[in-house]
């Protein structure tokens, strides 16, 4: 898998793979289009089954970016893996739950309590 | 109230994704400098992206020689917005709900939603090429 270009990836207790997003805002097409890629590859490329998302850096995000994030849920889900979601301001927020999607993915506050979750 | 804008814009541009993230900067750009609320530009920003995208996409289908149009009235308290596009239009009654159970893992569909959360008002016109929302600060 070439380098990142959306996303930067560490490894926490050589399990989780702990993504964060290097665009304030997701909305470019193109951008959406390599951020699909991108965290597509984690799961079919580098096969990590435990996949934690950090939106801490994530200002605004459109409704083209979401559909990323469900077919990652589905394939992380395929795959017998694990996806969370953490530090989601409370715009973002709002938006998984006005679209109930925040019923569907798992969203914890901060990352301590999603990789706490892991270890559930 | 038209006597209450204080900024007043029309944009003429071609389908292209680009030109309506130019449109869409600023307009935002607009709104901070009447000072308002980060959660309510982000309001405004979400709708107006989706309805943009929407008129370049799927109402022009990116064809350059459509354009879309948008107009926009903001003041300290209001944000009115239209958006046309030269497409055959849509009914807005026909999107599927995104929020049923069935549908909640497709990848699309969601925009209108969003716009219609975000902001106080969203109506399309009868042909569907047409939408005029407007944000009214409580």
């Amino acid at each position: 898998m070439a380098d990142p270009q959306r996303i930067s990836c560490d490894m926490i207790d050589d399990d989780v793979a702990v993504v964060q997003f290097k665009d304030r805002k997701i909305l470019d097409e193109g951008a959406i289009q390599d951020l699909g890629r991108e965290l597509f590859g984690l799961v079919e490329e580098a096969k990590h089954k435990k996949i934690l998302l950090d939106f801490t850096n994530v200002e605004f995000l459109s409704s083209a970016a979401l559909g990323k994030l469900i077919s990652m849920h589905k394939k992380v889900e395929q795959a017998e893996g694990k996806l969370e979601m953490c530090s989601i301001r409370p715009e973002i927020y709002d938006v998984f739950k006005i679209t109930r999607l925040n019923e569907k993915f798992d969203i914890y506050d901060d990352r301590d309590t999603a990789l706490g979750a892991f270890r559930a | 109230m038209q006597s209450s804008w204080t900024w007043v814009k029309n944009h003429d541009i071609i389908s292209r994704l680009d030109n309506g993230q130019r449109v869409v900067q600023e307009i935002i750009h607009a709104l901070r400098c009447h000072e308002w609320k980060q959660d309510d530009v982000f309001a405004v920003h979400l709708a107006l992206e989706e309805a943009v995208v929407n008129a370049i996409r799927h109402g022009n289908g990116l064809d350059p020689a459509k354009r879309v149009r948008v107009e926009t009235k903001i003041s300290a308290q209001r944000c009115w917005i239209q958006v046309e596009d030269e497409g055959s239009g849509f009914d807005p009654r026909e999107v599927p709900d995104c929020t049923a159970n069935e549908n909640l893992e497709k990848p699309g569909g969601r925009g209108l939603l969003l716009m219609q959360n975000f902001m106080s008002s969203v109506e399309y016109n009868e042909a569907g090429n047409r939408v005029v929302m407007e944000k009214v600060l409580d």
